[in-house]
Parts: C-alpha cells; structure tokens; sequence
C-alpha cells in the first residue's frame, strides 16, 4: 500500500489502496480452524467409543501432516504456511477416516501421502484437486487393504472383539445378520466403523454448526443427503428383501462424515450454485451404486475424489445467467 | 417483507456515527478549486479568465455538448488562475482557482413556479444549472431526463437507500426537508412524462420513511417503498429490481426497462433550481469515520479542499489511516488533501487503522463465497483470475463488464484476495479491445 503524500497533516501518516476499504474479517486460517473445532465432538465420541489409542492415531496424523507440509514448503523455498491450520485439519481428518487400532506407522503414512501427493504436488493449498485427506486414504486402502478393514467393536460393548460394520453386514452378511442392525446405536456411534464415523448424532451437531457458519455451503450436505434418501430408498421399493432402507445408507459408514466435513472442502467442491447440487446429487448416486453393486461395502471416499476430478468441469458448464441476461434461445 | 434482490452483503453500517447530526455549513475556504470536469462526459469550457470578478451561481464554463455540464461558482470572489488541480479520483484536471472575498454576492436564473413549469423548462433548467446524479457516477441530470424517441418510461424512482455504510447525508435529506425532495420527485416525473413514482429507502432508516410516507401522503401515484438493509441495494440496478421486479440487461440502461432512477440530493437539487433558480453551488455530504475527531453532516461549497472540511470537524485522529471520498465500499482513497469537493461528493471518510482492511491475501481456496454474494451473477474469482493472466477476450466473455465494482465479492473474500482491482483491470483492457474492434469496422 502506497502512502498519501500530499497536504497530509503533521502526524498523521496516511495510506492508499483499491475500495472496498472494509472488509468482513474472514480468513482462510478461521475458516479453518473454525472446521476443525466443528469436528472435535466427533473425534472426541470416536475416542470414547473406541478407547485412548485413538488419541495417539490423531495425534500420529496431524503431526504427520504438519511435519510434510513444513518439508514441502521447505524445499519448495516458500513461506512456512502451517498456522493456515489446513495441513493439521488434513490430519485430522485422515485419523477420523481410519479404522480404530490402526498401526500408527500407517497413520504416519498415510498424512504423509495425503499432503505431498494430495495437495502440495499441485502447489500447496487451492491448487489440489482432491481432497488431501481422502487421497491419503485411498493411499492407504490401495497399499494395505487388510489393515484398513479390520474393525474393532466399541470398548463399551463386553469383550472387544473383532468384527463387521453394519454395511459389511448388510452386504456380505446373512439374513439373521441383517435383523440384528440397530439403528439406535449407529445413531449414537456404538458400533463398529472409522473413528469419526460412527455417531451421526455427533457429526450432525458439528456439520449443521458449519452450515449456520456459513463455513460449508449448504446445498453440499443437502444434496448429498437427499441423493442418498432418493436413490437408496428406490432400490429399497425394488426390492426391499436384497436392498437396504435409506436410513441405514444414512447413518451407515462415512456417509455423513463425507457428506459435512469431507465433500464440502471449498478447494475440491465446485463454486456455482447448481454445480454444487450436480456434485451432491452424483455423489450421493456413486455411494449408493457402490455400495450397492460394487466390491466393495463402502463407497463413500471414491464417490467423493471422483467427483472431485469433475468439479472444474462443472463449473465450466454450470455458468449462471448474468443479472438480466436473457435465456440462450 | 422488505423489496430486495439476490445476493448481496450487509458490512457493519457504522451510521451512528453521523446519523443524529443535522446538516450545517462551514466557513468558505482561503481558495476554492473548481475542476472543468465533475461528470461523465466532456469537460466544460471556460468562459472566465484569470482576474476575473465572480458572484456565487455565475456560469464559470459552459457544457461542450449533449454528454456534458456547465460548472458554476460557489462563492463570490476572483479567479487566480486556470491551471491543473488535484482531484478526488486521482487524476489532476483543468480547474478555476478562486479567491473568495468578504461579501457575497449571489447571481442565480430567475425562479420559475413549480405547478405552472412546462416539461422542457424543466430539462433546460436542469441542464443551464448544471445538475448531476449526486448518487456517485455524476451523470449529467438532463441526459438522463431525455430519454430517446420511443423510449416508453412508466417509472421514476428517487434512490433513497443509501446503502454505503457510514455515509448518512441522504437520511438527513429526507428527514430535514422531504417536502423538496417530494417536490423534486414530482418536477422529475413531470419532466420525463411518467406516472409512478417511487421513493426506495432501507428499512434501517425508519425515521427517513416515516418522513418520506408523510410527504407523499398527498401526492397521485407516488409511493415510499422500504427495502431491505442489504449492501448494494442502492445500486441503480438493484433498486429498479426491488421496486418494479424488472432487470436491466448487461450492457443497457435502467432507460431500457423504463425506469430513470435519481438520487435524494439531485431532486432537492432539481427543486431548488426550479424553484430558486439556484445552481448546484453546494452539496449535501457525510464527514465521518473512526478517523474524524467529530463526525459530522454538511452543506459543503463545491470547491472546497477536503483537508479544510475535515479541519473543520475536529481534523483528523492520530489513528487516522485512510481518507476516502465517498464510501468505505466504492469510495477513493486519498493521496492529496487538497483536491476538492465536487458537485457529485457523498463523503469524506476517515477510517482508522482498525476500520481499514488489512490487504494479507492468502492464494483462492474456491469456497464460492463471492459468487454466492455477487449481485449480477458474475463469478468473481475466474475474472479475477482472467484478468491476472491477461485472458482479457476470456474475461470479456464471461460478463467482466456487468461488474459495478460494489466491492462486495471483496468484502467477503476469506482469502483477502483484491478481485475489484483485478476486474477493473479487466474491464479497462476488454474497453480498449472493444474501441480497437469499433475503430476497425
């Protein structure tokens, strides 16, 4: 900012710069770590649920994070960007996405991945494609398959143990199996699932506290939710015998975790109003279709990074009707 | 339910300040600067030398056709010199200098009665007079009143929404006098030849409206219509919008959907020459801001350098970091304090280093916060971007020039990011490419 310079009175030093001279007061770095304290209920139930180890995992990953962020930047000779709080929130939402007990040199790995690859390879924050954290756990799910869907119950039930998630259930489960789905306790979070998956109730509170923040843009989670209502609840009117209601896709997996804290990431999601509900709505169509049909019970995270890489082009195709443009003929 | 449009943002309205105090007049200046050019359009010409006797209203320089307005004096006293001044904008411009003297001596057209006057009277008036739209873009006021042949106008609506945070002199227009600002709506309608009338005021003025409802209590097809507090409500297009429902396509003007919008002081202004035969010798302005010792509402003679207006509310604080002319949101800052006060001046703002934004801009995180607020649908951050890497055909192609410049994609930008200046560059660019293009067909 240049200064003024010309019959200024004495004492008084004067700058000029380009209007607006007032601004809101947002910054990236709020932003940021207004997200993270949103989610800290969550990772708070995920370590009551599944025990103190937890911690560790959380704590594995964001150090993690920060630590490849540092080391980036570093060799890239740019600005150290860590009280931007993105690297540390990329951590912890990797640690939350991860299954409970996880081996930390995986967590390690994984935040690791997750920045460099995910996020500084493109030129750091605003430049990614894909949502770091997800990127890291693909990571990690491609190179360890094993490790990253072995689930342990909550501490809470008697005898810890080794078992499936509701949606392994449904899908490879028989029909006793099936019948034994407790919607109550997927509401609250005791069962078997990621660290920060398994309680709707939690991610609910911290994600509609985001949507009056105007931190995540609310036709993301809508969309996402409606979609998964619609399309789930079709299948289930097909056939209801082979095809779960819509409220187990609901509080299943990483839907709603996805839907609020992981989809709604403002780097990776598109930017024009009805471009954020194709987004939404497709994401909600490949979880479903995935689940569903797919290898696999959970579909969630490659819902999210496949629509992630068409974002862009949405947008592109999405452009809103100028104040008093007339319609194309 | 307060009228409104889509998008938008509402800034602290730091109107306290300066709404209760009521509008007086200082002291004339040692010098006053009288630039040729104080609208859009052509400079006017000189009719004055150096040495010349002057009185308070004399035509100084006379407008240099259609797109153009004659300028007056604002005091009675000798010209010193014609030469180069500062202005607000930046850009020095050819000026009379003048040097007061101790008597005044008013020279002003003769008074012409309001319920008799014929329509062109009044355009003539307005045009000899040398009124322009007080809202910020000083167009001058007689263009705007001719409308071309087939141009069917239903509306002419009074901009009383003075959206820009802190400024207040509209509100103090319409509570102090509504009765001339009334009287001016109805001169303006009866020169254009429309029917409706409308005054648009923001519901965070309610004693403006209580006024306003009660000036019009009388007065055939004139309505006072509360808009929601919403930054840029008081934009042309956004008003029209609010009132009539209508949009004026990218690239027209409000004369397009049959609206003519003026602004609170260019109807009192449009009254006062009518009636009084008075030139526009001085404007109503806000002086106000963290930055001024005592805000303050005025009656300024055009011509008045800024640093003596600010001088006589109390000066500047020692915190004072920014001098803007107009508002925080579209107003200019200052360089030299000594340009002048012009006819089309709504405010001088002093914004202390707390009220002034801090410039720390962080690389776009795409969150869409600008395009949810842009009011004419543009997408902020492509045409900042455009414009950056000098894809000025891209930029002209997704809307660059629908921008106004409100600022508000600015304003809620987390990223701190200057999108305004950048478009504005774009917009300058893309003008150029357009003229090129005119020139070689």
């Amino acid at each position: 900012m240049a200064k003024a310079t010309t019959n200024i009175p004495e004492g008084v030093e004067l700058r000029i710069s380009s209007s607006p001279h007032v601004r809101s007061g947002q910054s990236t770095s709020k932003a940021m770590w207004t997200v993270a304290a949103a989610i800290a209920p969550t990772a708070a139930l995920g370590v009551y649920f599944f025990g103190v180890y937890q911690l560790a995992v959380i704590a594995t990953c964001v150090a993690f994070a920060l630590l490849a962020e540092a080391t980036a930047k570093a060799m890239r000779k740019q600005k150290p960007t860590l009280l931007d709080g993105s690297a540390a929130l990329t951590g912890l939402l990797l640690a939350l996405v991860l299954p409970p007990n996880v081996s930390l040199v995986f967590a390690a790995l994984g935040s690791v991945f997750g920045i460099v690859v995910g996020k500084e390879i493109f030129g750091g924050l605003g430049y990614n494609i894909f949502n770091p954290a997800l990127v890291g756990r693909a990571f990690l799910q491609a190179a360890f398959p094993s490790a990253m869907t072995t689930w342990t119950m909550p501490d809470l039930t008697p005898d810890a143990m080794t078992s499936a998630t509701p949606l392994a259930l449904s899908k490879f489960g028989d029909q006793a199996a099936k019948a034994g789905i407790d919607f109550g306790a997927m509401f609250f979070g005791n069962i078997g699932g990621c660290i920060g998956e398994t309680s709707a109730l939690a991610i609910i509170v911290g994600g509609v506290a985001l949507v009056a923040l105007g931190v995540v843009n609310w036709r993301i989670p809508v969309s996402i939710i409606l979609g998964v209502v619609v399309f789930g609840g079709l299948f289930n009117l097909i056939d209801p015998a082979t095809y779960p209601n819509p409220i187990f896709h609901l509080l299943g997996g990483g839907l709603l975790f996805g839907a609020f804290f992981m989809a709604s990431d403002w780097v990776t999601s598109p930017l024009t109003a009805s471009a954020l509900w194709i987004y939404g709505l497709a994401i909600a169509l490949l979880v479903v279709v995935i689940r569903l049909f797919g290898g696999l019970p959970e579909g969630v995270m490659y819902a999210i990074l496949i629509m992630n890489a068409v974002a862009p082009m949405l947008n592109r195709f999405t452009r809103p009707k100028l104040f008093g443009e007339a319609k194309k003929a | 339910m307060a009228l409104t449009f889509r998008g938008g943002a509402h800034p602290p309205e730091g109107k306290a300040l300066s709404e209760d105090k009521p509008l007086e007049r200082l002291p004339l200046s040692k010098e006053i600067i009288i630039p040729l050019s104080q609208h859009i359009g052509k400079p006017a010409n000189p009719l004055v030398k150096k040495g010349d006797e002057v009185k308070t209203g004399q035509v100084l320089a006379e407008a240099d056709g259609f797109i153009s307005a004659p300028v007056h004096s604002s005091v009675t006293g000798k010209v010193t010199k014609i030469a180069k001044g500062p202005t607000p904008s930046g850009y020095p411009k050819e000026a009379i200098l003048i040097k007061p003297s101790e008597e005044e001596e008013k020279e002003f057209f003769d008074p012409l009665d309001p319920d008799s006057v014929e329509p062109e009277q009044i355009i003539e008036r307005v045009q000899k007079a040398g009124l322009v739209g007080q809202g910020g873009a000083a167009f001058p006021t007689s263009v705007k009143l001719s409308p071309p042949k087939g141009k069917e106008i239903d509306w002419l609506i009074i901009n009383g929404a003075e959206c820009e945070p802190y400024l207040t002199r509209d509100y103090r227009m319409m509570i102090e006098e509504p009765d001339a600002v009334v009287a001016g709506l109805k001169l303006l309608m009866k020169a254009v030849g429309v029917k409706k009338g409308g005054v648009g005021i923001e519901t965070n003025k309610p004693k403006a409206i209580e006024a306003m409802t009660e000036a019009v209590k009388n007065v055939e097809n004139v309505e006072v219509y509360p808009l929601k507090t919403k930054y840029p409500q008081g934009a042309e297009k956004m008003l029209i919008k609010a009132i009539t429902g209508k949009e004026v396509p990218p690239g027209k003007l409000p004369l397009d959907v049959g609206a003519v919008v003026q602004n609170v002081g260019t109807a009192r202004a449009v009254y006062r020459a009518v009636k009084e035969g008075e030139p526009p010798y001085e404007v109503a302005l806000t002086v106000t801001g963290g930055g001024i010792k005592e805000p303050k509402n005025l009656y300024v003679r055009v011509g008045t350098p800024i640093k003596d207006v600010i001088e006589f509310c109390g000066g500047l604080t020692d915190d004072a970091e920014r001098v803007i002319v107009g508002g925080p949101m579209m107003g200019v800052a200052q360089y030299d304090l000594g340009a002048p006060v012009l006819k089309a001046t709504s405010g001088i703002l002093a914004l202390t280093k707390k009220e002034a934004a801090k410039s720390a801009e962080t690389p776009c995180l795409r969150c869409g916060k600008c395009v949810d607020v842009c009011p004419v649908n543009l997408l902020p951050t492509r045409l900042a971007l455009l414009s950056r890497r000098e894809r000025f055909e891209d930029a002209e192609d997704v809307g660059v020039m629908t921008c106004m410049e409100c600022g508000t994609c600015v304003y809620v930008c987390p990223a701190n990011i200057p999108l305004v200046h950048w478009i504005r560059l774009g917009k300058q660019e893309v003008a150029a490419l357009q003229r090129k293009r005119r020139a070689a067909s």
